[in-house]
This record gives C-alpha cells, sequence and structure tokens, in this order.
C-alpha cells in the first residue's frame, strides 16, 4: 500500500485518497464550439504512459483536497 | 523414533494427541510432524490424483505432502501445526474442506510503525536486529517459525529473549514478535505479518530481509515414496526435536550442506551411506561412512522406501537397502517477499538470488545467497549500520563472532537424474511429473508462468518452495536453455497460506460495515417493518400486519397513498447545503436544468450528467436564500455527489465562490402523501395556510409544527399525489414522526415503506437513477428532454450532440403491460422480438429496469428500456424465461394519471 504526501497533511495511507486520473485535462472553455472529434478527446481519452506522469490525487478521507502530483507508473514512485 | 537426550522440545510436559483416530502422544516444542516421526509415523494421506503413498517430506513452510485438518482448519502442514494437548488431527489428500461452523477464536488487526523491520529470525536476523536497534532505532525482529495458531489467547508480543538476543537488549527500542510470518510485501515498506491470532500491518523506513533459503530435492524415479525426505529437514529433526526418521539412511546430495545431516544420523546412532553427485566429494563425513561418487536413480518400498538404486557413473551400480533417504539439491534463497517487494533476482547458475531492490530494503545471509556463516553476519551487521545510519540512530559495526572458516567444494547442481518420466515426480502435492511437464512443453508452452498453469506445479499451499527450481530445470532443459534465461513465475503474497479468519479479525458479522440507521428508525423496528439495504442504510421495504406477505403488504400501502394518506421516511435522501454567492452559477453548471433564476422559497426537480451525457444522480433542490441551496440527491448518490461537487468547484472552477456541507444526517424527512395529506398537515402545522393557493406545488414554507419543532415543509411528490415533505432537525426526526402519525391516525394514515414508494412512482413513469439508468442513458433515453436546457452549459451537454448519442434509435425508458394483466416481468429479464429465432443468437431488444403488481392499475406493468422504444409503441415483445415466456405490449411509460390531475389535491 503506497504511501503518498498529501500536500496539505503529509504522508498518508493509499486508502485515504482516491485517483483523478491525468492532471491537465482542463474543461473546454467553450464545448459547442468543438468538433465531436475535440469533445471525444476531452471526454473519452487520457495518456497512458509507462514512466512518469502527471496526475490528480484527491485526500478524500482525510483534508478532500485535489492536488496534482508526478508518479511513475512502473515504480509507483512518487516524484513530486 | 524418539532418541533419549537431546532436542528442544521440554521432555517434562508430554502432550496427547490424536491422528486420524488414533491418540499418541509427543512433548512441548514438537510439531504435529516430529510427533508423528516420533511415533514411527512418516506415511500421510495418499497423494491427491494419483492415490500413491506420501510421507512427511520437510520441516517447514515447504512441506507439499503433510497436510492435516487440525479441528475446523482444514489444510494445514504437519509440519508447521504445534503440538499442544489434545489435538487432533485428520491427514488430508492434498485438498482439504472449509466447515460451514463459525470461527469461535478471536482474530484482531494491529497497525503500527518502525524504522526497521527485520524479517527472519535465524542468525543473520538477529545479528541484523541486535545491531540495528543498538543505536536506539525503533525495530521489530519478526521470527518466523510456528504459527502457534494452538494459543488462543495469544496476541501477545515478547521483548524476551530470542535466542542469543538478551537481556542487553532490555533497554532499546527492539520489539519481537516470535512465532510470526511475514507474507506480504506491498508498495512504501508495507508488511503484513501473520503473528498467532493477530494480523500485523507494519509500515517500516527500511526492511532488512533474512528470510533463509529452501532446500531443494531431486528428480529421479520414484522419489516420491514416504521415507524420502529433504536433508536440511532430517537434520532438524534430530537436532530440534531428538527424533530420528530413520536409522538406515542413504542421503543423496549435490553439495557440502548435507555432510551436517550425516553427522547429526552418525551420531544419533543410524547407520548412513552418502551418494554425492560431485566427481570427488568433500571429505566431510565422518569416519566409517561411506561416500559414493554418484547419484540415486529409483527407489523401492511400497509404504516406506525399503532401499535405492544408485548409479556411479561407472558399471558399478549400486542398490542399497535403507529406511530413509535424505536429499539435497541445493539451495534457493527465499526471495518471495524482495520478489513481492518488486525486487529483481537473477539466476547464478543454481539458484535465483536477489538482484536489484525497488524499496528501502536489503537481503542478507542465505536469503541473499550467502551460505558461509561468517560472511552472512557481516553482511547482515553491515546492512543494520546502513539502516540504522539512514533513519537517524547510527551503530558502528558490532564484533563478530569467531566462526571456523572451511573450504568449499561447488556444487554440482543436479536437478533430474534419468528415469521413467511418469513417475519422476515435480511437484508432490500437484501430483505432477516430468511427464507433464515435457507435455506441456510439447503442447507449445515456452514460458514457466505457462507451464505452470498448464500443469497446475507450484500452485499448491507450498506456493512451489520445492517445485519451482526443478520445474525450470525440466523446462530447461526440454526447450534446450537454462533456468536462468526462462526466469522464475511472479511471487505472490501470501507465500504462507494464511486462514480467512486472521484475514478478517474482527471485519465479521455486525462489524463488517457501518450500519446507518435513521433517528425514526427505532419506531419503524418496533411497528414491524421489515428493511431493505440501501448502500449502508437499513429502510424500511414494507409493513406487514400480521397474516400479510410482502405482496399484500404492499398493495394495502400503495392503495392507501392513493386514495387516503400514507407517510415514508425519506431521511436517508442525501443532502448537501451549497453556500455562496455563486452557488446558483456552480448549480447552473453541474444541472442539466437551470436553478440561478430558482426563486428564493421554491424548489425544483433537477438532473446531473457526468461528461458523457449519460445521467448520474437526480433530486430536487430547494433555494433557501439568495446565496443558499438545499440540495438533495438519490440515497446511494449522495456521497458520490458531494465529491463531484468538490472536483468540479476545486479543480475547474475555483473561481466561484461556492462551498458544499453534507447535511444529510442533520435533517430528518418525512413524506406525506395522498388526497388527504393537507388535512393532516393543516393539522400538525396549524400557523401554516395549506390551500394550494398560500402553498402551491414546488414551493416550500418554515413554520413550526404544533408540538414546537421547528420545521421546512415542502411541497414535492414523488407519486404524482398531492404530497408534503417535513424536513425537521434530526434530533425531531421521531417526534415529528410520530406527531404526524397522530394527527393523521382519524384519516387512516398508513406507514409505507421503499417498495410502495418504488410502485407510485413508477406507475407515474418516473425513473429512479441506479435502477432504470446504468449509465449509459442520457435523460433523451429516458423520454425527458423538457429537463435539458438548450440556453446555458452544463457538464455532458456537449455529448448529448455527439452521433451515437443523438441517435433517434437508442434504448428508451418505455413501459411493458403484460398480456396476461397476472403475470409479472422479472427485472433484469431480457426482451426480444416476437419473431425472434429460439436458438443463439438471439437480438436482444433490451430489459426490464422495474416491474410491479399495481394496486391503481389492478394489474402488473413494467418499466424498461428498450431499442427504438418510443416508436415501437404498441408492439408486443417477449421475455423466454427458461422454463417459460411472458409476452408484453409496449406503452408509454406513465400509466397513472397521466394528467397530472392529483398533484394538487
Ligand atoms: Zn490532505
Amino acid at each position: 500500500m503506497l504511501l503518498i504526501s498529501c500536500p496539505w497533511c503529509g504522508e498518508r495511507e493509499e486508502t485515504e485518497f482516491h485517483y483523478g486520473g491525468q492532471a491537465f485535462v482542463s474543461y473546454p472553455a467553450d464545448p459547442e464550439s468543438l468538433t465531436d472529434e475535440e469533445w471525444a478527446q476531452y471526454v473519452f481519452f487520457r495518456d497512458n504512459p509507462k514512466g512518469d506522469f502527471a496526475e490528480r490525487w484527491v485526500h478524500s478521507a482525510g483534508c478532500r483536497r485535489w492536488f496534482n502530483t508526478v508518479r511513475n507508473t512502473v515504480t509507483s514512485e512518487f516524484l513530486s | 523414533m524418539r532418541l533419549a537426550q537431546g532436542g528442544e522440545i521440554d521432555r517434562t510436559r508430554p502432550l496427547t494427541f490424536t491422528l486420524d483416530g488414533v491418540e499418541y502422544t509427543g512433548f512441548d516444542g514438537d510439531t504435529l510432524a516430529s510427533a508423528m516421526l516420533a511415533n514411527g509415523i512418516v506415511q500421510v494421506a495418499p497423494s491427491l490424483y494419483r492415490q500413491r503413498p506420501r510421507g512427511i517430506f520437510s520441516a517447514g513452510v515447504e512441506e507439499p505432502n503433510a497436510l492435516v485438518q487440525v479441528g475446523a482448519e482444514p489444510s494445514l502442514q504437519a509440519t508447521t501445526v504445534r503440538l499442544r494437548a489434545g489435538l487432533v488431527a485428520r491427514t488430508l489428500s492434498g485438498v482439504g474442506r472449509l466447515t460451514p461452523e463459525p470461527e469461535q477464536h478471536r482474530y484482531d488487526k494491529r497497525f503500527t510503525h518502525t524504522d526497521i523491520l527485520v524479517i527472519g529470525a535465524g542468525p543473520s536476523g538477529r545479528m541484523a536486529a541486535r545491531t540495528a536497534a543498538a543505536g536506539g532505532a525503533r525495530v521489530i525482529l519478526v521470527g518466523a517459525g510456528l504459527p502457534e495458531l494452538s494459543d488462543p489467547s495469544g496476541n501477545v508480543e515478547s521483548r524476551g529473549p530470542l535466542g542469543g538476543i538478551g537481556d542487553e537488549l532490555a533497554a532499546t527500542q527492539l520489539r519481537v514478535l516470535t512465532g510470526a510470518t511475514a507474507f506480504g510485501y506491498y508498495d512504501s515498506n508495507y508488511v503484513l505479518v501473520a503473528h498467532k491470532q493477530t494480523l500485523w500491518h507494519i509500515r517500516a523506513r527500511r526492511v532488512i530481509l533474512a528470510t533463509g533459503a529452501h532446500e531443494q530435492p531431486i528428480v529421479f524415479e520414484n522419489n516420491d515414496r514416504p521415507g524420502i525426505m529433504l536433508a536440511g529437514a532430517v537434520r532438524k529433526y534430530i537436532t530440534q526435536y531428538a527424533v530420528l526418521p530413520g536409522r538406515n539412511a542413504v542421503v543423496c546430495t549435490t553439495n557440502d550442506s548435507a555432510y551436517a545431516t550425516v553427522a547429526a544420523l552418525v551420531q544419533a546412532g543410524a547407520r548412513v551411506t552418502v551418494v554425492d553427485s560431485r566427481p570427488i566429494p568433500p571429505d566431510l563425513a565422518p569416519k566409517g561412512v561411506e561416500v559414493i561418487s554418484g547419484l540415486v536413480t529409483n527407489t523401492e518400498g511400497r509404504h516406506r522406501i525399503t532401499a535405492a538404486a544408485v548409479t556411479t557413473g561407472s558399471t558399478q551400480d549400486r542398490r542399497i537397502e535403507c529406511d530413509l533417504l535424505a536429499v539435497s539439491g541445493g539451495w534457493q534463497p527465499a526471495v518471495h517477499l524482495f520478489s513481492q517487494s518488486r525486487g529483481s533476482v537473477r539466476w547464478n547458475g543454481q539458484a535465483f538470488v536477489p538482484d536489484a531492490s525497488a524499496q528501502a530494503n536489503r537481503v542478507v545471509g542465505a536469503a541473499n545467497g550467502t551460505f558461509d556463516t561468517r560472511a552472512a553476519l557481516i553482511e547482515a551487521a553491515e546492512a543494520a549500520v546502513e539502516a540504522a545510519a539512514a533513519v537517524g540512530y547510527p551503530v558502528a559495526m558490532p564484533p563478530l563472532p569467531a566462526v571456523q572458516e572451511r573450504e568449499i567444494t561447488p556444487d554440482n547442481p543436479v536437478w533430474l537424474v534419468p528415469g521413467d518420466p511418469a513417475n519422476q515426480f515435480v511437484d508432490l502435492q500437484r501430483d505432477a511429473t516430468v511427464a507433464d511437464v515435457r507435455r506441456a512443453v510439447g503442447a507449445g508452452m515456452r514460458s514457466p508462468e505457462h507451464v505452470k498453469r498448464y500443469t497446475t506445479i507450484g500452485t499448491g499451499a507450498d506456493q512451489g518452495r520445492t517445485s519451482n527450481i526443478p520445474a525450470l530445470g525440466v523446462i530447461a532443459e526440454a526447450l534446450g536453455t537454462t533456468p536462468g534465461e526462462l526466469g522464475t513465475t511472479t511471487f505472490r503474497a501470501p507465500s504462507v497460506p494464511v486462514s480467512f479468519a486472521l484475514m478478517a479479525g474482527r471485519d465479521r458479522g455486525k462489524l463488517h460495515d457501518p450500519i446507518r440507521t435513521t433517528p425514526i428508525h427505532s419506531w419503524h423496528v418496533t411497528n414491524g417493518a421489515e428493511f431493505e439495504n440501501v448502500g449502508q442504510w437499513k429502510r424500511p421495504w414494507f409493513y406487514p400486519k400480521p397474516g400479510e406477505d410482502m405482496e399484500t403488504a404492499v398493495l394495502r400501502e400503495c392503495r392507501a397513498a392513493r386514495t387516503g394518506v400514507g407517510m415514508q421516511d425519506a431521511s436517508t435522501l442525501g443532502k448537501i447545503e451549497v453556500v455562496g454567492p455563486d452557488a446558483g452559477e456552480f448549480l447552473n453548471r453541474m444541472y442539466t436544468n437551470a436553478f440561478k433564476k430558482l426563486a428564493v422559497g421554491s424548489a425544483r426537480y433537477g438532473m446531473m450528467c457526468k461528461a458523457d451525457g449519460m445521467v448520474f444522480d437526480d433530486g430536487v433542490t430547494m433555494r433557501l436564500a439568495d446565496d443558499r441551496y438545499y440540495v438533495t440527491t438519490t440515497t446511494g448518490g449522495a456521497a458520490n455527489v458531494l465529491d463531484w461537487f468538490e472536483e468540479w468547484s476545486q479543480t475547474e472552477w475555483p473561481e466561484l465562490a461556492v462551498t458544499f456541507t453534507s447535511v444529510t444526517e442533520q435533517w430528518s424527512t418525512i413524506a406525506v402523501v395522498g388526497p388527504r395529506s393537507r388535512a393532516v398537515i393543516g393539522l400538525v402545522a396549524p400557523d401554516l395556510d395549506v390551500s394550494n393557493e398560500a402553498f402551491p406545488f414546488m414551493t416550500f414554507r418554515e413554520t413550526t409544527l404544533h408540538n414546537g419543532i421547528p420545521a421546512r415543509i415542502a411541497r414535492i411528490s414523488f407519486s404524482g399525489e398531492l404530497a408534503y415533505e417535513v424536513n425537521v432537525s434530526g434530533w425531531y426526526g421521531l417526534a415529528a414522526w410520530e406527531a404526524i402519525h397522530e394527527e393523521g391516525r382519524p384519516y387512516g394514515i398508513t406507514p409505507y415503506g421503499t417498495e410502495t414508494m418504488h410502485v407510485l412512482r413508477a406507475e407515474k413513469g418516473f425513473p429512479i437513477v441506479g435502477q432504470d439508468t446504468d449509465g449509459t442513458v442520457t435523460p433523451h433515453d429516458l423520454g425527458m428532454s423538457w429537463i435539458v436546457s438548450q440556453r446555458k452549459d452544463f457538464v455532458g451537454k456537449r455529448s448529448l450532440r455527439r452521433p451515437d448519442t443523438a441517435r433517434p434509435d437508442r434504448k428508451h425508458l418505455v413501459g411493458l403491460l403484460p398480456v396476461d394483466p397476472g403475470q409479472l416481468l422479472p427485472e433484469g429479464a431480457q426482451m426480444v422480438a416476437l419473431d425472434a429465432p429460439t436458438t443463439p443468437p438471439v437480438p436482444m431488444e433490451g430489459h426490464v429496469t422495474s416491474s410491479y403488481r399495481s394496486a391503481a392499475l389492478e394489474r402488473t406493468f413494467a418499466l424498461a428500456l428498450i431499442r427504438n422504444g418510443r416508436n415501437r409503441i404498441g408492439e408486443t415483445l417477449r421475455a423466454p424465461l427458461g422454463d417459460r415466456v411472458i409476452e408484453a405490449i409496449v406503452t408509454e411509460p406513465v400509466f397513472y394519471d397521466k394528467e397530472g390531475a392529483r398533484r394538487d389535491g
């Protein structure tokens, strides 16, 4: 079980967190102006790299704050 | 046979035990296996598939043969069961059977942090723990050994001495878990340890693995007879338990380690012949012991070995009579835990040894392939010094005990001796032979993982401790490669069998999951409600009167709500206060319909979608003030909706000033439903003008009940009837309920449960998110296009015009009326066309999502998601149900009061 460092609370057990997927995928400013393909990219497509990955986590059983971090998907080591 | 002297058993404490119905005696300190051998029993139950005689093979967790059931607990290894007085055991052929009886013992869990965790209490582990603790670091030493399942109170940790760790450590932060086994190694140095009846969860900053090594067998023909044992096990039985497993022994070895067994056997009075695979065996045997350069090729004997056939490589093949054959095919480091920690291993020509760590750990001693005692102790001390410095409690290298160095003759590893492959056993527990492995390779398997699954080798309770390496050797030989090229199979937790009871701990029965009840719960219990689980909530399902079954009770409850007045505890509805100057704007972005301009004092039903346009939750929201909304959610969706709001607020729109507070528990909600509800509310809330003009549909009023309870009463209806929702502080929930029930008595007010609520809403075609939807249903699919705003953006809106989402022939929510009004369609039933074929493939048209008997309609009816359903009104479909078929006509989903005439009373 991973030990995850919440920027607000410090190191806590993985079971206190929920995973939020790839970071920096913003909600489009004007969804109606997007093509179907562009909108589908936002809704359905995410990167799945082997290695370092910027992703979102939420400390749901703690301070309930969302934060961004970089994790290595092979080793599960948190790099930031 | 028990030796007259020696051993670590307590001869002053004889213990009587029963095996397969016969009573025997052993001593405190025995395992069941050592006590069996002391009583001359080597044979255990026959093998799983081929029913071949088998015997005790090892003295530890690698045991493949000696499986026993002890009391109610099946599939224990006799070699790891500590003997206790009155123990009743039965030998098992490969598999056990769980007892249906509930577990009587109490199991528990402990969670702890430590600076340094040392796993393994052999010489290396003890050296590492003693060294690491000297500087003041918190150290836990997990002593591999007997699980001591017999000790019912055994949740004790020991600070006492453990073979060499003495009083000088009393002042340190060293904790010793004796009789404990680490069996799982997870991320961030998280290790699970089975310690008697306690499951320890240990988080360590550093881990030192001193898990030792497992002796490997040699595969020859008929290598499975009782009386064939691992050489190290024979030595352990003699030295630790003072048991001589045989008087006339052959020791077959590929390495030096078995000579310690030879010495022990000779000292215990046995006659010994050594068969050594090396061309020039070392001069290590005591005087008078014959040492032959060669290999055992076959054995004789029925219920016990009687002779070994030996090839010497020359013409002089031999047949040696014996009652014990001790085998040593070399040692495989116990890399299970290291491998679980994602450490890599490499093949050193004889065994897989640890290579690179993936976590903050080190492997020392035999577990690292370091078999020389002095080198192992140095390795352990160095690892401890490094770990102690890393955690901030530095220590110096300790003095090392003098250990006599000796010359080592290199091993000559042999995995397979030529012979009949059908009787050369690779995995004794799975009864798998060399022939089985070759068959797997012949069938095209190349990877050890595939061969393992094809042959089941390594999948027994012993986790392949004595079979993985021989199997790799045989596969490598068949493929013309080396075990190193093949690599090992993956090691997974638990590395030793762990009982379900230990894993469960106290999370059983009532403690398995929290139970949530409303403030009115006691009334429901007193009044005979049957309960339904909705998430963690216990909700009244229906209230049967004496003699009523569910169907009768629900029909009565429905009739009351449609013709008189009913009441329901709706307190489990999720409730969230959304507060701030931007609360309206935020809700506008979340819901498909608009809330920003909702008037204070009014309520509105809303629906939410995920970004893919699929319905996620729904509920009624009231505007309490300009900057304050009271949102209700589905009972099951409350936590998810709160999380959803937080996510969008924090990650997308931090500029919106809005906060969210769960108030589900703070409010009790009582629905008062039916044509007579206005009269009841008028009596309960005398200050309130309940006329339709003064208090219209979808508004709410703050008032005080006649008993002084402050209340927020809303005109909301989930049944189509005139209805009110009385919201009061949770503290007053029961009092408010009792007041309403009392005032409603003259009108025959009828408490009803979730089943009636479901029927009433279904008669009106109101969907329940999660029952009539499943994450693939849009508001349009539900026929609720009216709730989708065309003027504003909301999450999911753009998805609604994606080609697939906008398809006119998607599955639509429609009604189904069975042709026979007495037949009830089962929920989940698949609907097919009338002319659909009766044999597969049968095209599915959709499925039934809700189905009930209706008092108002005096017949059965259902809701269903049907392909292109709204354009198939009037069509008859079939539900093939195995032994019968129900035909039903597709209808509009609203069955009752289509005009909505009943809403205002
Ligand atoms: Zn936090």
